[in-house]
Order: C-alpha cells, then sequence, then structure tokens
C-alpha cells in the first residue's frame, strides 16, 4: 500500500486551520466550554461528539460566530476570529433544522449566499447549477421547500452552505431528520462531497455510528471538556477512559484492583504442579492449539460447534434443568436455593474440572500460550481474575476498570482454552440477523455481554436462553482504563 | 340522530339570533321606502342614493378612511418592530415591564386612553384635526398589531435568521430578506386589524377630534341622537358589507395557501 495516510495531525509542522486556544465560554453560572484547546487541520472531516448538554454544538456556534467566546481565542488560519461577526467568516453552517428559507424557490436558496456577495449574474448561474449537479437535484430547482422529501431538503441545505465555498463547513446534526436507511446513503454522499470539494467539515452529532463513518478524527466531549480526541479505530479500540469506552459502540466493564502480574514466564512454569493440574482442559488437543491461536478474534470460536459438541454441551443440563425445576416447585417447600447444591447429584469430572473459586486460582498464568507480563485485575469475590496483557505493573494495587468489545468475548457450550474463561447462564439472547448478542449471567450475578456473528442460520445455532454457557477472550482483547 | 337534537339547534338558533338579528333587522329596514324607521312600506333603494348625495357624510367617509390607512400603517410598523424586539431581545431588565406596557393599553377603558390624549394635545398645543386622531388610533391599535406579530414570531425558526447573517447577510438585510416575507400574513392581518379598528372607533376619535374632521362613526353617532333617518341604516349596511367582504376574502387566502401547501407535501412525500 504505496497511499500516503491522511493525518495533518501527527506532522508537527502542519499549520491548523482552526485552533482553539483555552476556550472558556460560560452563560451566567454555567460553564458550557471549559478552558477547551483543540486543533483541526485542512480537509478534515472532525466529528464532535457527545450526549446532549455536553457544549459540542456551543463549540460549533462559537465557530459559527453565533455564540462569543468568553475567556480564549479561536484561530481561523492563524487569524484570531472572536470578533468577527457571522456574516463575515468564511465559514458556512448547515442547520439541523436545515434552515431553507421556505419563501424561496430551491434555486433561489442556494444562489441566496452568492446574491450577498454581490457576485455577478452569471457566475452565481454557473455556481448554482454546479451546486445543484453536486447535490442531484437539478430537476426540482424551482420548487420551494415544502415540495421536496427530507432527504432532498438536507441536500439543499448542504448545497447552499457548500455554493460559498467556504473555507469551513459546520454540520449540526446534518442527518438526525432522516430514517436510518437514508441517512446510511447520506453517510457516504457527504464523505463524498467533502473529499469532492476539499471543505473541512466539522459535525456535530451525537450518534457514535455517524461519527464513526464520516470521521477522519473525533473529539468526544463531556461536560464541556474533551475527553479523547482521536481516530475512530483508536477511540474504539483504545479508549483513554471509561467514559469514551462506555459512549462509543457496547461495552463490557469489570472494575477491581490491579495486581502486578509477574514479568517472567519461567517463575510462573516453575512451580506449575499443582495449579497446572488443576487446570480444567478438557480438550488437550485443544490445550496444545492455543499457542498457534491466542490472539482476540471477532470471529465465532471453532469450538463453538464441534461434532460432539451437542453431546458435551448436554452433560451441564440437568444440573440447569434441576435448578429451573427447584425454583419453580421446590422453592415453596424447601426454602431458600443456596441449600439446594447439597441435594443434588455429586458433581461429575466436568464440573470437578471447573475452576474453584479457590485463592489457588491466582496460578492460572502458568500457562504458556498466554502473554507475560500485564496485570491480573480481580474482579469479583470466588471469580480468578481476569489476566490483562496491556495493564501497566505500576498499575499494583490500584482500582482499574477492564473494558471489552462484545464481539472479542467468545461464548461456547464447552469450555475453551482462552486465558478469561467464565461460567455462566445465558439469559437474553438479542437477535439483530447478522450478529446475536448474548447477556450472560455469572456466578456472582455480573452480566457479561458476548457478541456471535451468525454465519450459520438459526437452526445451526446450539445456544439458547437459559443454557450453561463459557465466556471466554483472550489477554489482549480488553484494555485497562483508569478513572 | 344524537348530533342534531332538539336542545342543540334550539340554542344555535337562540345564539345566532342574538349576534345577527338586529344586523338582519337593520339591513332590511335600510331597503325600506318609508322615512320612518320602524314601518316598513316597500322595497327600495332610494336612501342609498341619498347618502351619496349628502357631501357631508361623503367627506366624513373620506376623513375615516384617510385616518384609517395613515394610523393602521403607523401602527403596523410600530407593533411589528415592538414585536420583534420582545421576542428576540432576550431576557434584558425590565423586559417585564416593558411587554406589560405594550399589551396594558389592550385593557385601559377606552374613556381614559382618549382623555389623556386630548390632555396631551391640548398641553402640547396641538391643533385638534385629522392628524390628532391618527395620533391616537395609531397608539391604541399598535398593541393590537403587535399582540399578532409577536405570536407569529414566537413560533418563528430563529435558525432562519441564523441562516441568513451565516450567509453573509446584515441583520438588517436578514429581517428584510427572511424575517419579513415569512411573517407577512401576520403583519398583513395586524395591518387589517388595525384598520378595522379604526374605522368603527367612536370614543377615542371624539376626544381627539377637531372640527375640521369628522369621522363616520362620530357623524353617525351624531346624526342618531337627532334621530334614526334611513340613510344612516344604508351606511350601515354598507359598512357591514365592506367588513363582511374583507374578512371573508381573507379567510380564503388563508385555506387556499393552507389546502395548497398540504398538496405539495403530501406530492413530496410520494415522490420521496
Amino acid at each position: 500500500m504505496a497511499q500516503t495516510v491522511f493525518a495533518p495531525w501527527t506532522e508537527a509542522d502542519q499549520k491548523p486551520l482552526i485552533e482553539f486556544r483555552n476556550v472558556t465560554k460560560r452563560f451566567g453560572e454555567f460553564t458550557a466550554i471549559d478552558d477547551l484547546s483543540l486543533k483541526i487541520y485542512e480537509k478534515e472531516f472532525f466529528a464532535l461528539l457527545g450526549p446532549s448538554g455536553c457544549g459540542k454544538t456551543t463549540m460549533m456556534r462559537m465557530l459559527a460566530g453565533f455564540e462569543t467566546v468568553t475567556e480564549g481565542n479561536i484561530l481561523l488560519a492563524e487569524q484570531d476570529i472572536n470578533d468577527v461577526p457571522p456574516n463575515k467568516r468564511p465559514v458556512n453552517m448547515m442547520f439541523q433544522s436545515y434552515a431553507l428559507f421556505p419563501h424561496l424557490s430551491i434555486w433561489e436558496n442556494i444562489a441566496f449566499g452568492l446574491r450577498r456577495e454581490g457576485r455577478d449574474k452569471a457566475f452565481i448561474d454557473t455556481r448554482v447549477e454546479e451546486m445543484l449537479r453536486l447535490t442531484r437535484l437539478t430537476r426540482f430547482a424551482k420548487r420551494k421547500p415544502h415540495q421536496i422529501s427530507g432527504g432532498q431538503r438536507q441536500r439543499v441545505a448542504l448545497a447552499r452552505s457548500l455554493a460559498k465555498a467556504p473555507k469551513l463547513l459546520l454540520l449540526d446534526e446534518p442527518l438526525g431528520a432522516l430514517d436510518r436507511k437514508l441517512r446510511e446513503e447520506t453517510q457516504f454522499e457527504l464523505m463524498d462531497i467533502q473529499e469532492k470539494t476539499g471543505t473541512t467539515f466539522v459535525i456535530v452529532t451525537h450518534d457514535q455510528e455517524e461519527a464513526m463513518t464520516v470521521a477522519s478524527r473525533i473529539a468526544v466531549m463531556d461536560e464541556g471538556r474533551l475527553v479523547q480526541v482521536d481516530t475512530p479505530g483508536q477511540i474504539y479500540e483504545a479508549p483513554n477512559s471509561v467514559y469514551v469506552a462506555d459512549f462509543i459502540g457496547d461495552v463490557n466493564l469489570f472494575p477491581g484492583k490491579a495486581r502486578a502480574r509477574p514479568e517472567d514466564t519461567q517463575i510462573a512454569a516453575a512451580a506449575p504442579d499443582q495449579p497446572v493440574s488443576d487446570q480444567p482442559v478438557p480438550d488437550q488437543a485443544a490445550a496444545d492449539q492455543t499457542a498457534t491461536a491466542p490472539m482476540a478474534e471477532p470471529a465465532p470460536s471453532p469450538t463453538a460447534t464441534p461434532p460432539e459438541g451437542p453431546t458435551v454441551a448436554r452433560l451441564p443440563a440437568p444440573d440447569a434443568k434441576g435448578d429451573w425445576l427447584y425454583d419453580k416447585i421446590f422453592r415453596r417447600f424447601l426454602g431458600d436455593r443456596t441449600t439446594a447444591p447439597r441435594r443434588l447429584p455429586p458433581p461429575n469430572a466436568e464440573e470437578l474440572a471447573a475452576p474453584k473459586p479457590e485463592p489457588a486460582a491466582t496460578a492460572q498464568p502458568a500457562e504458556p500460550a498466554i502473554k507475560p507480563g500485564g496485570i491480573f485485575i480481580d474482579w469479583a469475590e470466588g471469580q480468578p481474575p481476569i489476566i490483562a496483557a496491556g495493564g501497566d505493573p505500576a498499575m499494583d494495587g490500584r482500582e482499574v476498570t477492564y473494558s471489552i468489545r462484545p464481539e472479542k468475548v467468545t461464548i461456547d457450550t464447552v469450555r475453551p482454552d482462552r486465558p478469561n474463561v467464565y461460567e455462566g447462564k445465558v439469559i437474553d439472547i438479542a437477535y439483530l440477523g447478522n450478529i446475536s448478542t448474548y447477556h450472560v449471567e455469572l456466578a456472582g450475578g455480573r452480566m457479561v455481554k458476548a457478541q456471535m456473528v451468525n454465519a450459520r442460520r438459526l437452526a445451526n445455532r446450539p445456544i439458547t436462553w437459559e443454557d450453561t454457557v463459557w465466556v471466554g477472550f483472550t489477554e489482549t482483547a480488553g484494555v485497562v482504563l483508569e478513572e | 340522530m344524537k348530533r342534531t337534537s332538539w336542545f342543540n339547534v334550539t340554542s344555535l338558533t337562540l345564539g345566532f339570533a342574538f349576534l345577527y338579528l338586529p344586523m338582519i333587522i337593520l339591513v332590511i329596514y335600510s331597503f325600506n321606502e318609508s322615512r320612518l324607521v320602524t314601518v316598513w312600506a316597500g322595497f327600495s333603494t332610494k336612501w342609498y342614493g341619498e347618502l351619496f348625495r349628502d357631501q357631508e357624510f361623503l367627506d366624513a367617509a373620506w376623513v375615516t378612511l384617510k385616518v384609517a390607512v395613515f394610523s393602521s400603517t403607523l401602527a403596523t410598523v410600530l407593533g411589528t418592530l415592538a414585536a420583534y424586539v420582545l421576542v428576540r431581545a432576550g431576557r434584558f431588565h425590565g423586559r417585564t415591564l416593558f411587554s406589560g406596557m405594550i399589551y396594558a393599553p389592550l385593557v385601559m377603558p377606552e374613556v381614559i386612553t382618549g382623555l389623556s390624549l386630548l390632555l396631551l394635545f391640548i398641553g402640547i398645543g396641538l391643533d385638534r384635526g385629522v392628524f390628532t386622531i391618527v395620533l391616537a388610533h395609531t397608539t391604541f391599535s399598535m398593541c393590537y398589531v403587535s399582540v399578532v406579530v409577536s405570536s407569529r414570531l414566537a413560533t418563528f425558526d430563529r435558525a432562519l435568521e441564523e441562516a441568513a447573517l451565516d450567509l453573509g447577510c446584515s441583520a438588517f438585510d436578514a429581517f428584510r430578506l427572511v424575517t419579513l416575507p415569512i411573517i407577512a400574513p401576520a403583519v398583513i392581518s395586524g395591518w387589517l386589524l388595525a384598520f378595522t379598528l379604526s374605522l368603527d372607533d367612536l370614543v377615542i376619535a371624539s376626544f381627539t377630534t377637531g372640527p375640521s374632521a369628522t369621522t363616520l362613526p362620530i357623524k353617525i353617532f351624531s346624526a342618531v341622537r337627532l334621530g334614526v333617518s334611513p340613510q344612516i341604516n344604508a351606511l350601515s349596511t354598507l359598512l357591514i358589507a365592506i367588513v363582511t367582504i374583507g374578512v371573508v376574502t381573507a379567510s380564503i387566502i388563508t385555506k387556499r395557501a393552507a389546502v395548497a401547501q398540504a398538496r405539495d407535501e403530501q406530492a413530496a412525500a410520494r415522490t420521496a
């Protein structure tokens, strides 16, 4: 791939098109923007993302000139624009409500800004025609805004704001009023137009999918501050805080306490006898394979449907049924469920192999396939700690949160051979067609979401409600966050 | 047939009779042959002819029209500006007081308004005539205009003005090119309201008028004191006709615009 990557923010000598310098905005007592600094570069498609009230709209309105800056400066092409009124800024805005002038035709709407500039008629004609072609609106030119559909109005608004060829185009929730399918199409149109015109776009949105799709960089905002400014990939895969991880996409969060993991695998391997024999490895062949396949794989684990899968899976079934039976019938006579296990038959071999809530379980990392170093996270009483290879051993003893995306969590009917494996029960299945999200309740009540691509058709999927399953993830699949 | 119960029909009839019977009688008797107002002597339009030969009535009609046109135009300009400031200026100190003062003349007894204006005109030594009536009518009809226009402005999408500014308009251009055309229907109906208010005002006009300017309501009132003549009936019938035509035309125009808009929007939804 010889193509140069567009990343002006990584080059030190690049001059930003826009610069916020310690900008603060207060409305009376309320601080909407709190000492914020940010650089946006030419030709970027920059997204301001956050929940309502986070200050993203205020930032956009300050760029357009509709709000004054309380403290600090905003620079456009190295010129301070604090005192430039909106009609004198080389910045145009596409409004959330589109704000098309209802008494003017589509053509006149697009020509409005050019006429104010006092351009001659020929120039206006060609420019408006060009804009109409770009947004595929030529045949609607004579209509009034209320005579066209929502998607067409959106394109008129875009054409009108682009007609003056601004240095910077601001888009305030530009696709909020469109239905989902149209929105997706329009996202690609927007990207296409942005590329064709070479204009810098700044988009405000609360829709993280939209931001991920269109933007070259995303600024995640919260309460008037920037939490993280990064590319969509980095924001998703390497969030810098629980807030970002939780706001972008779906996530499993395990708050817990960090504990340094021995750097040297030799030490761990030196005392393997007891703990390793205690290791629940139902399939020895699979254990050997782990050495070659330890990486995070969003795809469903191949062990999910082995030929003998169903038979093996059925083994713990009596327990689940017994549990159900107990819940439904016996609880009335026998009282609380905590006494129930004593009444059940002695555990079989499979169950004996299951992880015991023992302190000795800390020896788990002896598994040679697991990357050395990193940290353990003790997140629940009686559960083995999470092994996080990405964790900094310096975090030892601190409160941390382990964040892992559902698509990086596998779900199996037999215990898989993964560094982090927990047993649980399927409570809910959200079937979305292409993927399914399983809500699994672990012992102790914690819910974990695991996502599986539905590569097979419905009848072939082995996991259903109330099933006892194993959720697993690799030591590198998640991110350790500190608040 | 619950919907046309006797009770409903009766109350509807009585209600409308209460409202319109006096006017209907007035209209009928304007076509009376007899000079006596209460005795029917056959159909005739001769009183209309007499009316148009009476120079005094024609002069009064001309004065009334002049006053109504000038005062309603002035009131529309001032009322629209007041409404714009009230809705747009946001929260400034004394805003509540200011808006209260704009609306106060709506409920102020006309006698008080008239008397205070009379005292003012005498105080500053202004000769009373057409000019003073125009001023007086402007003062009280301006608040009606501002009520009508501000209720339209309250639902006006502020983003439209911002879009105009964003596209390079000055604040005045944004108002002239975007706001005004959009709120024009409200401004026009404000003007019509001010116009009719001025047409039929008797109390304030009689306080602020001088010997040189007699409006129709004053003329009618003073003529009636000397006895009701069929001419007055004819004049009143004409006034009723003018007002009715105005109201009906206005409502037809509004309705047509609404229907056309609904049709356009449906068409747009189909092509979407």
